[in-house]
């Protein structure tokens, strides 16, 4: 068996900027029974013992990314990284076990890894192309069935190479787990720097683990709560360049940006309809703040709410039909859903204390929002208010925002007195909690959709 | 001089919006730096008697007072108190002698409200002080509002006094 050979003969060119397409159908074998996608709620008594041994690179050659032979080592430590830090796997690898040969990557040696105590296996293989382009072999192996369970490719180009990394250990997640992937995905958020005081806000962009960090905007101007189209071509977000507060949508491409609507009172909290045409803004005229929405084109806006007092925010359901936003027309902010067309208008926190920032999960099952009722924490809640479950518990936590598959949340953390701000991860058990890598202190985190 | 208190001034010397700021010292905020700190600057009010054009901001700050140019807000509030009333009275009537002038009211809010809801709270915060002086007979179009949400606290501490520090909307002449 000549993986590389099998496998080659599948490859797709798109755009020939990323061909990031499988190039082997993941083989339809049952899963043993108690691998059935059955996690309704992440179970973390279930954590599964996988290794994950460097990619082997049969004929290491220098790419523009590096050795072929070190860029195995390095995306069998980014599946591992990616795969621990959902909470429900413990990786073994690339560090600290046995290099494996590219015989073993279709024929694994099931007894050697049940001696090392693992239940599943990650193996594959990195092979530079005449092209220059990447080609990445994934393969899945239950160890105690002696059974692949799944396998996937990629050709991407070596600058790319991270994300054939998250795309493995998105099939593998998937595969374990029955949930959707997420780890190939992308996050905007604020990069802060400077004392309290005078804090300086720039729009930043970086993969889902924090890699590939670009800063957008030079710190000039404030920049605040940015929003990835769901095609990552733009970013929405609000920028007093001008002093005042207005939304912009900025092209990643060209590095331009405009208004979204031309205006003379402030505009701010944008947010994306999920198919990306309609644009979610609030805008205060006179002190009164209300959601508006308006087409991605421009045209004339659509004023959607009109109670005295402030609704704020917004976002759509994943099947674009009703909105989840925020307001204190009851006296204090709560949350409240409408139909797309402001019609409907009703109340469902009903918990106590104060809730904002609800954001409606993409798989449309739950709403996360900030609870603040002295400390500020995050929480979810089911579309009618139901089921209320805090996620944290930290002075100041706020802004959720969703990964594609619905069953993680990012958010950022204010730190009592100083003011420092950071990005954090948590997943909805509440228990797998950490910090984002962010190269300066961050906030307003939000995430974008996987990408094709 | 402290760090700390090295920051601060310099933030006044920064900001359009403050020059003398002697009074209601609270914990945990620096101590308010003397004029010779920042009086290089020739953008604040000195004692030395810098010239002052009269109408300017150093003009109006030294006719409204030491926190004369500054309302302060309840948490989550916005209403026009009786202390407010005094103030927009005196920055009224400073403003009636300079017709011609022009002010920017900034809403603020403390850290402890949400960034998208302090927005908003902020510009109504503003809105009530452009009301509140408009009904003293400024007319209306020479007022602006900007809201800065909680994006530029005055007091640092995260505390009572400071977050009441916060809530305000200052009154700024534009030059």
């Amino acid at each position: 068996m000549k993986p590389n050979r099998s496998l080659i003969g599948f490859l797709l060119s798109i755009l020939g900027l990323i061909t990031l397409a499988p190039i082997a159908a993941a083989q339809e074998t049952a899963p043993p029974a108690d691998d059935e996608p059955e996690l309704v709620e992440f179970d973390t008594a279930k954590v599964r013992r996988i290794a994950v041994p460097a990619l082997v690179a049969p004929n290491p050659a220098d790419t523009a990314a590096g050795n072929s032979s070190t860029l195995g080592r390095q995306i069998a430590e980014v599946i591992s990284a990616n795969l621990r830090n959902s909470g429900l796997f413990e990786p073994q690898g690339p560090a600290g076990i046995r290099p494996i040969t590219i015989e073993e990557v279709t024929a694994p040696q099931y007894d050697y890894w049940k001696g090392r105590n693992v239940e599943q296996l990650v193996e594959g293989f990195v092979r530079v192309g005449g092209d220059g382009n990447l080609t990445v072999g994934c393969y899945l192996y239950d160890v105690n069935f002696g059974q692949e369970l799944t396998r996937m490719g990629f050709v991407v180009p070596p600058r790319e190479w991270r994300r054939a990394a998250h795309k493995c250990a998105d099939a593998i997640y998937s595969k374990l787990t029955g949930e959707l992937p997420f780890f190939d995905s992308r996050i905007a958020y604020i990069a802060e720097t400077g004392p309290k005081g005078k804090r300086v806000k720039r729009l930043a962009i970086m993969d889902s683990d924090g890699a590939n960090h670009r800063f957008i905007t030079n710190g000039q101007s404030t920049a605040l709560t940015p929003r990835f189209s769901p095609n990552y071509k733009s970013i929405l977000y609000l920028s007093y360049q001008d002093g005042n507060p207005r939304i912009y949508v900025y092209d990643i491409d060209s590095g331009r940006q405009r208004l979204i609507t031309a205006s003379a009172n402030p505009t701010f909290a944008p947010r994306w309809s999920p198919d990306g045409q309609t644009i979610l803004y609030s805008m205060a005229v006179a002190g009164n703040t209300d959601i508006y929405k308006i087409s991605v084109n421009g045209g004339a806006p659509v004023k959607l709410t009109s109670a005295p007092g402030i609704d704020v925010g917004g976002s759509f359901s994943p099947d674009g039909r009703q909105i989840v936003f925020e307001s204190d027309r009851g006296g204090s902010q709560q949350i409240y859903v409408m139909n797309a067309d402001g019609s409907n208008q009703r109340r469902i926190s009903h918990g106590g204390g104060r809730y904002a920032t609800p954001e409606w999960s993409p798989r449309g099952d739950l709403i996360a929002y900030t609870r603040i009722a002295g400390d500020f924490r995050v929480g979810v809640m089911r579309p009618d208010g139901s089921g209320e479950r805090l996620l944290t518990d930290s002075w100041q936590d706020e802004a959720p925002t969703w990964a594609p598959n619905g069953r993680v949340i990012q958010f950022f953390r204010t730190e009592r007195n100083t003011g420092k701000t950071s990005v954090w991860q948590v997943d909805l058990t509440g228990r797998n909690e950490r910090k984002l890598p962010t190269p300066v202190d961050g906030s307003d985190p939000a995430w974008g959709p996987v990408l094709p | 001089m402290t760090n700390k208190a090295r920051t601060f001034a310099l933030l006044l010397v920064a900001s359009t919006t403050l020059a003398a700021c002697g009074k209601k010292e609270v914990e945990n905020v620096p101590p308010v730096a003397d004029n010779t700190t920042y009086g290089n600057t020739g953008d604040t009010v000195t004692p030395s008697g810098n010239a002052i054009i009269p109408g300017s901001q150093e003009d109006f700050l030294q006719s409204v007072g030491s926190m004369g140019d500054r309302i302060f807000f309840d948490t989550d509030r916005f209403n026009i108190d009786t202390a407010d009333q005094a103030t927009l009275q005196t920055q009224a009537q400073w403003l009636a002698r300079y017709p011609n002038a022009r002010v920017t009211v900034e809403g603020h809010a403390d850290e402890r409200g949400t960034r998208d809801y302090n927005l908003a709270l902020g510009e109504r915060r503003a809105n009530a002080a452009k009301n509140y002086l408009a009904s003293l007979g400024v007319d209306a179009s020479r007022i602006q509002t900007v809201s800065y949400g909680k994006e530029r606290p005055q007091a640092l501490g995260s505390n009572e006094e400071a977050w009441a520090q916060n809530r305000r909307a200052v009154t700024v002449v534009i030059r």
